[in-house]
C-alpha cells in the first residue's frame, strides 16, 4: 500500500499519500497547533469536519509513530489561493473519546462537530454549544457507530398473524 | 412573561436557544447556544449588563418547522425585538433519515439510489459525487470512456439549470413575486422531461453510476436540448423585465442579509453564497473534474455579498450553463456510455443467454456488488448550491465501510444567523431563501 509510507513531515506529522490526495497524521496533542498553521499557510476553508469508527476495520494503513485508535476524526482543508486541499486524520481512543474543538479556528465546523458528537459520541473541547443537532435530544447512543444496531421496522404482510 | 419562561414553554432541551441572560459576554461572542457572532465590543456591552433588562422587551419566536418560507421542515429561533431579528438560530434534524447509516448497508452499486436522494434538487450531481469518488476508490477514474464523461457534464449542467430555475421560483414566491414561481416551476418542468426521456425519472435518476451511466442518451436527445436551449433566453429576459430591473424586487432584495467574504470563508460556505462576497471561487474552474477544463465559461461573482448578488449569480449561472451545454453538444463524442471493465461492468443483456460465465457474473455484480479496494477518499464537486463533497472509505468489500457527504446546505444554512441579525423578520424570509437550502440534503 501506498498508503503507508510517510513521505514527508509537515509541521511535525506525518504525511502520506491517499490516491493521490495529500494525509497529514497528527497526534492528538498536535492537533490544533497543526491546524493553527495549516490555516496560516491558506488552508482558510475547512469544507468537512466528519468521523469514522474502525472498530470492525482495524488493520488499516497508517505512517509510523501512528498507532490506530478506534475513532478518527477526518478534516478536509482548501487552499483558495493555491487551489489545493489536503486531509488531516486524527486517532481518538474510544477509552476517551474527546479531542480539542477547532471553532476558533474555522467557526464553520460548529455544526460538522455537533454532528460528530451527535453520530459517534466524540466530545470536542471548548465547543460552544455541544448538543445534538440531527437527532432528537434525548436519543440513546450515537446512530453512526459501529456496534449501534441498524434499525429495522417489522413488515406486516397482508393476512399474516401477528 | 419572560424571555427565560418563554424559552421554557417551548424547550426541547439543550438545542434550543438559550436566554441571554444565561450566556457571559466571552460566551455572547462565541456564540453559546445561538449561533450568533457579534464583535468584541458589542459583546462585552451585552456582557456587563447582568439580568438584561431588556429581556422582558424582546421575543423568542419558533419560525417552523411548518412554515411555507422555510423550504421544507426547518426551524429557526428568532429573538425578536419588535421587528428586529436579534439573534437566530436554526434546529435541522427533522428530515434526518441517517441515510450515512443507510449507505454503508448498500453496496457501491446500490449506492447511488440513496445519495441521489439527498439534494432532491440536484439529484445528478449528487450521483456524479458519489460514482467519481468509487471510481477513484477504484483506480479507474482517468479510464472512464469520453462520451460517459460528457453525458456526465451534459446532465450536471441541465441539472443545474432546473435547480436554479427552481430557486427562481421559489425566491419568487417568497419575496411576492408569485406569478415568477408559475413561470420557474414551467421552465423546470421542460428540463425535467428532458431528464424523464433520458433516465426514465424525473427525480432520483440513479442514472450515474460507478464506472459510467446507467444507459446511452435515446435518439432525438439532441434536438430536446436545443429546444430547451432556444426557449430559455427570451424567457430569461422575461425574468429580467419582471424582477431584476423592477424596484420593489430591489428594493426588498439589495442590501438584505449581507454577508462579508472573511465571514463567508470562515462559515466555510460555498457556492452562490461565496461567490455573493467577491470570492471567485467555482470547482469547475479552480478544481477542474470531468472536462471542465476544456469548456469555456464565466465564473460569476457579485460584490455587496447581499440577497441580491446571490439572485442575480444564479440568474446568470444558468445563461454560463447553456454555454456550457452548447459546447457540450458541439463536442459530444461517439463510443461507449460506461468503462468496459469487467470488474464494475455488468456483461450485455445479450451474453447472458448465450454465456453461463456472463449469467453468473450478472447475477455476482447485482447481488453482491464488485469488491472495493481498501483506502479512504474525498472528492468535491460544484453543485448548485456549492461544494458537495464524498467521503468513502472502503474495508476492501463491496460496501462501503463509511460514506460521509459533505452537503452544501447543511454548512450554508450556518450562515443564517449571521445574514440576519439586525434585520427584519420580512427581511428574514428573503435570507433563508436566497440560501436555497435543499433540506433533505442539510438532515440527510
Amino acid at each position: 500500500m501506498t498508503d503507508v509510507q510517510a513521505a514527508e513531515v509537515l509541521h511535525g506529522a506525518p504525511v502520506t499519500e491517499s490516491r493521490g490526495q495529500r494525509v497529514v497524521h497528527p497526534s492528538r496533542a498536535q492537533y490544533v497547533a497543526l491546524l493553527k498553521k495549516l490555516l496560516d499557510d491558506g488552508y482558510v476553508m475547512c469544507s468537512d469536519l466528519t468521523a469514522v469508527d474502525y472498530l470492525t476495520h482495524p488493520g488499516r494503513p497508517l505512517p509510523d509513530g501512528v498507532s490506530a485508535e478506534r475513532f478518527e476524526v477526518v478534516l478536509n482543508l482548501t487552499a483558495i489561493t493555491t487551489r489545493d486541499r489536503i486531509r488531516v486524520r486524527v486517532q481518538v481512543p474510544e477509552s476517551d473519546a474527546t479531542i480539542a474543538s477547532v471553532f476558533d479556528l474555522w467557526p464553520g465546523t460548529e455544526a460538522f462537530e455537533r454532528e460528530v458528537f451527535d453520530m459517534f459520541g466524540i466530545r470536542f473541547d471548548g465547543h460552544p454549544d455541544l448538543t445534538r443537532i440531527l437527532m432528537p435530544e434525548d436519543w440513546d447512543g450515537h446512530p453512526l457507530r459501529k456496534d449501534y444496531e441498524v434499525g429495522r421496522i417489522p413488515v406486516q404482510f397482508k393476512g399474516a398473524h401477528s | 412573561m419572560t424571555a427565560v419562561e418563554n424559552v421554557r414553554q417551548t424547550s426541547e432541551g439543550g438545542q434550543e436557544m438559550r436566554s441571554r441572560s444565561d450566556i457571559g459576554a466571552k460566551e455572547l461572542l462565541r456564540e453559546v447556544g445561538s449561533v450568533l457572532r457579534m464583535s468584541e465590543a458589542e459583546a462585552a456591552k451585552l456582557g456587563q449588563i447582568p439580568a438584561d433588562p431588556d429581556e422582558d422587551q424582546t421575543m423568542i419566536i419558533n419560525m417552523g418547522p411548518q412554515h411555507p418560507s422555510t423550504h421544507g421542515v426547518l426551524r429557526l429561533m428568532l429573538e425578536l425585538q419588535g421587528e428586529t431579528v436579534l439573534r437566530c438560530k436554526p434546529i435541522i434534524g427533522y428530515l434526518h433519515t441517517g441515510m450515512e447509516k443507510t449507505g454503508e448497508e448498500l453496496t457501491f452499486l446500490q449506492g447511488g439510489t440513496n445519495v441521489t436522494r439527498m439534494d432532491y434538487l440536484s439529484p445528478l450531481n449528487n450521483e456524479l459525487v458519489f460514482s467519481m469518488a468509487t471510481e477513484k476508490l477504484l483506480g479507474i477514474e482517468n479510464d472512464i470512456p469520453e462520451r460517459a464523461v460528457w453525458m456526465r457534464m451534459l446532465l450536471s449542467e441541465l441539472n443545474r439549470m432546473s435547480s436554479h430555475l427552481l430557486f427562481l421560483a421559489t425566491n419568487g414566491m417568497d419575496i411576492g413575486a408569485v406569478s415568477m414561481m408559475l413561470y420557474g416551476w414551467r421552465e423546470r418542468e421542460e428540463v425535467l422531461r428532458f431528464f424523464q426521456k433520458v433516465t426514465g425519472l424525473r427525480m432520483n435518476h440513479n442514472f450515474i453510476r460507478p464506472g459510467g451511466l446507467a444507459a446511452d442518451l435515446p435518439p432525438g436527445w439532441r434536438d430536446d436540448v436545443l429546444a430547451i436551449l432556444d426557449m430559455l433566453p427570451a424567457r430569461l429576459e422575461e425574468y429580467d423585465v419582471l424582477m431584476t430591473n423592477q424596484p420593489i424586487w430591489r428594493e426588498r432584495l439589495q442590501g438584505v442579509g449581507v454577508i462579508t467574504a472573511d465571514e463567508a470563508l470562515a462559515l466555510g460556505t460555498s457556492g452562490p453564497i461565496l461567490r455573493s462576497t467577491g470570492v471567485a471561487w467555482d470547482l469547475r474552474r479552480d478544481q477542474p473534474y470531468l472536462r471542465y477544463d476544456e469548456v469555456d465559461f464565466d465564473v460569476i461573482v457579485g460584490s455587496y455579498g447581499d440577497a441580491f448578488d446571490r439572485y442575480a449569480i444564479r440568474l446568470n449561472e444558468i445563461r454560463e450553463s447553456m454555454k456550457i451545454v452548447r459546447q457540450i453538444l458541439d463536442r459530444m463524442p461517439s463510443g461507449d456510455y460506461r468503462i468496459q471493465n469487467k470488474k464494475v461492468t455488468p456483461p450485455p443483456r445479450a451474453r447472458i443467454d448465450e454465456s453461463m460465465e456472463a449469467l453468473i457474473h450478472h447475477f455476482k455484480i447485482f447481488t453482491e456488488g464488485f469488491k472495493v479496494p481498501e483506502g479512504e477518499v474525498y472528492v468535491g464537486i460544484e453543485s448548485p448550491r456549492g461544494e458537495i463533497g464524498c467521503y468513502i472509505v472502503s474495508d476492501g468489500g463491496p460496501k462501503p465501510y463509511r460514506i460521509h457527504m459533505r452537503a452544501p446546505s447543511f454548512v450554508n444554512i450556518q450562515a443564517l444567523p449571521h445574514m440576519m441579525r439586525g434585520g427584519l423578520v420580512a427581511d428574514a424570509v428573503a435570507v433563508i431563501s436566497s440560501v436555497d437550502p435543499v433540506l433533505g440534503e442539510v438532515d440527510r
